[in-house]
């Protein structure tokens, strides 16, 4: 049902818990299925320099925010900006149609950062 | 390492037994006739579906001539929920089932609730067990049915039948003659006695693989007097009940299934109750906030439904078939609507405080080891799964 690289962050997630120097943290929820997912991001001179996640989700959606903490390493705020739901079901090689959500609540978490960093800078 | 195989949800479907196999394999290439032939292949045909219809009846208390044979649950649900509507639509339109009911039973009856029947679903509070109180309120001069499953399929609670088979009996006895009392009985034959003459249903119905018999074959039990809609048109088989060439080896498996859960029911019963009342207790020990989903008394001897606070019970669950053992959850994100089962909804549970349950259904082959192993590993995962939430209060 689900893809090895799914059962993987399952069994091993990255990048786990709160980053006490985070620049920020998003939040998104599915409010149908109750899922939530907080995403820290540390950010020096505009690139994400650590990354920190947690959740209380389904498997896919725990591998979602887990490659998503991958992804982000290293990006600029701007990169990070471009990346979209796609970007982190491929990292995950697939989804079923029914999980493709899980990809949107960590962008969505990933989006809700990166707002709160730019109200930050204003 | 070997990967254990351990499962624990025999409340989806069961093993069939090496006896049923043995029993039902002589009529796919031996005995193979159609039972409605005259000649000696049809009539050794026909003599084991009416053994096997012996064997089912004996199982319910009943007389053979009140079992018939179907494909399944779902079948047998339609066929008496629609069955007795059109057949009694003349009397009134009104029927009441509950909020926890098999989907084969709600679907019917939302069926019939399109087709302008009145359907009053009964609540069933946090204990998931619908109340007396409500059934006579509900009960009109329209209703002919009442449709109330004998135990839930999620949290294993046992349903009051035969109180209500009582009240049907005095409504009927005050002139309320077109009254009925159908009951889903998929998850408590072959695990809890059930004697439809002491329950006092009209209509009853189970299939056999959750009893360890093969999927594909169910009954319905319909009291002599009682008229019932057919809803498959053709021959005359089944006593006009359900048309469709009889399939033997499944007949002789169902029947078979019968007799093995009738002579060891009782044993059966309590080696089960046993073992999951140790999974459960221990379980409830070794891990924090973990809750009991259902009335815990009031239960099947084989089911446990346990809600796991501050995770998510399809994680879990994945867990657990990585490591070779097999349950259930019914948590949001495991279903395709992503809303928690109508049955947690029904029993007060929310998307979050519904999110981390799982069902442990045990059946005759598990082992005390099977449930020590769970038990060895099941605290870590959920350990390992909180550790990851924002949600636990530290």
């Amino acid at each position: 049902m689900y893809s090895a690289k799914v059962l993987e962050h399952l069994e091993s997630p990255r990048n786990v818990g709160a980053l006490p120097d985070a620049s920020a943290c998003g939040e998104a929820t599915n409010p149908v299925c109750g899922d939530l997912l907080k995403l820290y991001v540390k950010v020096e001179n505009d690139v994400i320099t650590a990354t920190g996640f947690q959740i209380e989700g389904c498997p896919p959606s725990i591998a979602a925010g887990s490659a998503l903490t991958e992804m982000l390493a290293g990006m600029t705020t701007a990169e990070a900006a471009a990346l979209t739901p796609n970007d982190v079901t491929h990292a995950l090689e697939s989804l079923p149609r029914n999980k493709e959500h899980c990809s949107l609540l960590a962008i969505d978490a990933l989006r809700s950062a990166l707002a709160q960093l730019r109200r930050d800078v204003v | 390492m070997t990967v254990r195989r351990i499962y624990l949800d025999n409340s989806a479907t069961t093993r069939v037994d090496d006896e049923v196999i043995g029993a039902m394999l002589p009529y796919f290439s031996e005995a193979y006739g159609n039972a409605s032939s005259t000649h000696q292949w049809g009539q050794s045909a026909k003599q084991a579906i009416e053994e096997a219809r012996n064997q089912v009846a004996l199982l319910l208390n009943a007389s053979a001539t009140e079992i018939t044979f179907v494909s399944g649950g779902t079948e047998a649900d339609n066929l008496a929920v629609k069955g007795i509507a059109e057949a009694h639509a003349g009397k009134g339109r009104h029927i009441i089932t509950s909020q926890i009911e098999h989907p084969a039973v709600l679907a019917s009856c939302a069926y019939l609730e399109k087709k302008g029947w009145n359907i009053t679903y009964l609540p069933v509070y946090r204990e998931g067990v619908v109340r007396i109180d409500d059934v006579r309120r509900a009960i009109t001069d329209e209703t002919v049915l009442i449709s109330i499953m004998h135990a839930n399929n999620e949290i294993g609670t046992i349903q009051p039948l035969r109180e209500i088979g009582q009240i049907v009996r005095q409504r009927r006895e005050a002139g309320q003659r077109h009254l009925h009392l159908h009951s889903d009985a998929v998850q408590t034959v072959g695990k809890i006695p059930v004697d439809v003459k002491d329950l006092g249903v009209d209509l009853l119905a189970f299939t056999a693989h959750k009893l360890h018999g093969p999927k594909g074959i169910g009954v319905l039990y319909v009291r002599r007097g009682v008229r019932l809609a057919s809803q498959l048109h053709g021959g005359h088989h089944e006593r006009d009940r359900r048309a469709g060439t009889e399939s033997v080896p499944l007949i002789v498996a169902i029947g078979k299934a019968s007799d093995l859960a009738r002579t060891s029911l009782q044993e059966r019963s309590q080696r089960l109750q046993e073992l999951r009342d140790h999974l459960e207790r221990e379980l409830l020990q070794r891990i924090p906030f973990v809750t009991v989903n259902g009335d815990a008394e009031r239960r099947l001897p084989n089911i446990s439904n346990l809600n796991f606070d501050y995770v998510e019970g399809e994680g879990l669950q994945i867990s657990l078939d990585l490591k070779g053992i097999a349950v259930s959850t019914g948590s949001a994100c495991s279903s395709g609507s992503l809303e928690p089962s109508h049955v947690l909804v029904a029993i007060g549970l929310s998307q979050e405080t519904g999110h981390g349950t799982l069902r442990f259904s045990l059946g005759k082959d598990n082992t005390r080891d099977e449930i020590d192993y769970v038990l060895e590993i099941l605290p870590g995962m959920v350990e390992k799964l909180r550790k990851l939430s924002p949600r636990v209060k530290k």
